[in-house]
This record gives structure tokens, C-alpha cells and sequence, in this order.
């Protein structure tokens, strides 16, 4: 089985014997994106992590692309409180955590309280201090102080999509019951077209099985819906995969857009599944053009400890001469022949009702989509 | 997580001048700037892979029987 990153599998969930008690702590509200981090951090998907980085490790991780112990760690993940709160809080005692929607959420051992710079981490991170880029623009929103430290989790978050909701143990055990040794894992968060089809069917046919693991959480208007995501999925595996070859279950997080970095964090998540493969494709966690189409796959070479074997594919494009699905490596016809699998394209006849042709999209995928009123984020 | 108050610390290693000289001459054109990063990068490399060889501590049978009746109930197992 896959060795979980840095070792092994964290689990900082509460166990039912344990006592909560909360009273006199002071509390800090955090938002639902904080919320997720502690789920993540709990249930093992960011082990070795087991809480918010301290000031050493954040600078660490920006610094070098790992944690002060030399494991590969590429994005920050940090608490961010305000002043008031700072006021009620000491290095060294415990405080909850809690969200208006959900209450109590978990609990953490305060060990480190600073101040960070902001400027710094957007460059170091995101490569630009642009507040254009949605992840920039998300770091000088932040409040200006942040804690470290363990955290326990109490209470789960809860997710209208549960029965898609696996933990990294949870999915480990599945893997070991399949019988599957060779997992290639696959990120998304958009519906499938041929184009990712083939991809994934490419990449599966070395290995001995595919986990598709759609990202649900923050979205942008005019992105497709989770459940149209989920939904389309499932049409596309019950229609085209082989049952025993493929599993799906969603990863609750936000997109960071940080590009290459980001291929690193997304990596390290899958290998926390059990994965022993992922798939980077184009542009990988980009967004607009603040990285090379291939800036994700090259990172990969400075982390030749990071335990999980990326599998690189360029664009996958039809080529009208070659009669079938193809890439710059495979073709050598001329671009007047092919046709690109436009996102674009397919949300613009999506949106206007229209089934895209069946050389883009699946007939019944496409169905699937349509079938829902309002697709979209709006 | 833990606490420390110094940024990251360099140690120095003594590897054979000779094998040093082959290291220079390898690393020539390639993306790495310098001995250390070279070696940094090979250590990385070779403990990683000793570290996979070495097998994950199992699931207890009691949890593992927990989590196979999810996922029996979710339909991910038959």
C-alpha cells in the first residue's frame, strides 16, 4: 500500500471517549475555507500536517517547498485571526475554533502567534503579487495575524454530498479490497469531455485502477455547478468505465490557482488517498496566463522524494487526418486538421441548451448536464 | 508543526575530492547550480525510495470492518 506523505496517516479527530470541554476557551470564528483545512488536516488528506503551520514552517514552505523537516509542502496552510481575537489568545493555551454555520468546530493548542507578510507570500506562492489572481486577491483579504499549532477536530462540516465524501483511510481500505496496487489518481472541476476521457483511459491502462476526484467547495460564476460535476461523472463511468476500474469521490478544498505549486499540494493530497499516480495535465492549477502551459509538470523535478510518480500529458487534441484522438507527441499533421477540445465551447452550448457534438462530448454526459435548470454558478 | 527558532540549517558533509571532481563535471549544463544541490537531490532520492521499500503500519481489523460496511452502504463495495 502507499506510504502516506511524511509517513503516516494523521488522524485528529475526537474520538467519541474523549470529553469536550469547551467552556472558558476562547473561541475564534473562522471562515468555511478554514473549515475544510481542519477537515483535511483531520481525516489525514494533508498528513503530515497536524494543524495550522507555525512561523518556522510557513517560512519553510515558502522559502524552500517544504516543511522545516525537509518533507516536500508547496502551499501554506495558515489561520488567520484579527486583532480583537489576537487580544484573547496566548501561545501555549487552547482556543476553539467555530463557524456561525456549524458551531463548534475543533479545538487547537496554540503554539505560535505572528504576523506575516503578505507582499511575500503572494510572490512566493502565486509567483506575482497581482491582485487580479484570484489567490492573490484571497491573501490580502486575510486577516493580519496567524496561529499555529495541533488541532482536533470535534465536529464535521456537514456536506450534501456525503455518500461521495471518502476519507484517505477510507479509501486506502477500498483500494486494498479492489485488489488495486497501482493507482493513478485524476484532479477535475469540470464535467468530462473526450478530452479528459482520454486522458484518464491512457493513464489507466497502466495502472490498475482510477480514482476521479472532482474538487467541491468555493466556485466562480459562471463555473459548472458540484452536482452537475458529480452528476456528469457518474453518467460518463456508468456508461464508459469498467465498474471495478474506477471510483469516484470528492475532495472538499478551495482552488488555490497557484499553478505549479499547486500540482505539488495536489499531488501530495492523492498520494494521502493511497494513489500512486496522478495525472497533470495543461496548465495544471492555473488561471489567466500567470504560468507556462507546462510550468506544473516541471516543478516535479525538484522533489524526487515526493513518494508519487506524476504522469505528464500534453493537450489531447482530434486530428481530422488521423481519424482519432491525438496529441502534439503523436501527430504530425498540420494544425489546420485539429480541433481543440474548447471548455469554452461546450459551456457556451451548454448554456444555450444545445447537446455539443459527440466528438466533444458524450451524448449522454451532455444529457446529464442538461437535465439541470440552472448549471451554472451564478 | 513544531516551534523553532532558527530558519533552516546547513551541515557540512566530506565526500572524496576525486568523486567531488566527477560530481562538477556531471552536473555541468544541467538545471542544478551547484555540488550541494546535486547531492541534496541524490540523498533525497535514494532515502525516499528506502523509505517506501518499509511497510505502513495496517489498519486495525475492527476499523477496517467499520469502514468496508460504509462502503458496502455507499455501493463503492459489493
Amino acid at each position: 500500500m502507499q506510504k502516506p506523505h511524511g509517513g503516516k496517516l494523521i488522524n485528529r479527530c475526537i474520538q467519541k471517549k474523549e470529553p469536550i470541554d469547551t467552556k472558558g476557551l476562547p473561541k475564534i470564528e473562522i471562515k468555511k475555507e478554514s473549515a475544510e483545512d481542519i477537515e483535511n488536516i483531520a481525516n489525514g488528506v494533508f498528513s503530515p500536517l497536524q494543524g495550522f503551520l507555525c512561523n518556522n514552517d510557513l517560512n519553510s514552505v515558502l522559502k524552500e517547498k517544504r516543511l522545516q523537516d525537509d518533507t516536500p509542502w508547496t502551499i501554506p496552510i495558515i489561520l488567520d485571526v484579527d486583532k480583537q481575537e489576537k487580544k484573547q489568545i496566548k501561545e501555549g493555551e487552547t482556543a476553539i475554533l467555530t463557524n456561525q454555520e456549524t458551531g463548534i468546530i475543533a479545538k487547537i493548542d496554540i503554539e505560535d502567534i505572528y504576523t506575516f507578510d503578505k507582499k511575500n507570500l503572494a510572490e512566493a506562492v502565486y509567483g506575482t503579487t497581482d491582485i487580479n489572481h484570484p489567490g492573490v486577491f484571497n491573501v490580502y483579504q486575510m486577516r493580519d495575524i496567524l496561529i499555529g499549532g495541533k488541532i482536533l477536530l470535534i465536529k464535521t462540516q456537514p456536506t450534501e454530498f456525503d455518500k461521495y465524501n471518502l476519507t484517505p483511510k477510507e479509501t486506502r481500505i477500498l483500494f486494498k479490497e479492489k485488489g488495486w496496487r497501482e493507482i493513478v489518481a485524476f484532479q477535475t472541476r469540470n464535467p468530462p469531455h473526450l478530452g479528459h476521457e482520454y486522458v484518464q483511459k491512457t493513464a489507466l491502462t497502466f495502472v490498475d485502477g482510477i480514482f476521479i476526484n472532482p474538487i467541491i467547495g468555493k466556485k466562480k460564476p459562471g463555473d459548472f455547478k458540484d452536482e452537475v460535476i458529480l452528476a456528469a461523472y457518474e453518467t460518463l463511468i456508468k456508461h464508459y468505465y469498467l465498474r471495478e476500474r474506477a471510483v469516484m469521490s470528492i475532495l472538499r478544498t478551495s482552488m488555490k490557482y497557484a499553478g505549479p505549486r499547486e500540482a505539488i499540494h495536489h499531488a501530495i493530497m492523492r498520494k494521502n488517498f493511497g494513489c500512486t499516480h496522478f495525472i497533470i495535465g495543461r496548465d495544471h492549477a492555473g488561471v489567466g496566463n500567470y504560468y507556462g502551459p507546462y510550468d506544473a509538470h516541471n516543478i516535479f523535478s525538484e522533489f524526487p522524494d515526493l513518494g508519487i510518480v506524476p504522469i505528464f500529458f500534453r493537450s489531447f487534441f482530434r486530428c481530422k487526418k488521423c481519424n482519432g484522438i491525438v496529441n502534439e507527441k503523436t501527430c504530425p499533421h498540420d494544425t489546420k486538421y485539429h480541433i481543440n477540445f474548447s471548455g469554452k465551447k461546450i459551456r457556451e452550448l451548454l448554456r444555450n441548451g444545445k447537446i455539443p457534438p459527440e466528438d466533444m462530448m458524450r451524448k449522454e454526459v451532455a444529457e446529464t448536464i442538461l437535465k439541470f435548470e440552472k448549471p451554472f454558478v451564478e | 508543526m513544531k516551534k523553532e527558532t532558527d530558519d533552516k540549517k546547513y551541515t557540512t558533509i566530506s565526500i572524496p575530492t576525486p568523486l567531488a571532481e566527477k560530481i562538477k563535471k556531471r552536473i555541468e549544463g544541467t538545471g542544478f547550480t551547484s555540488l550541494s544541490s546535486y547531492v541534496t537531490y541524490v540523498l533525497r532520492e535514494v532515502l525516499s525510495g528506502i523509505e517506501e521499500e518499509e511497510r505502513e503500519e495496517a489498519f486495525s481489523k475492527e476499523d477496517e470492518e467499520k469502514v468496508k460496511e460504509r462502503l458496502r452502504a455507499l455501493g463503492y463495495l459489493d
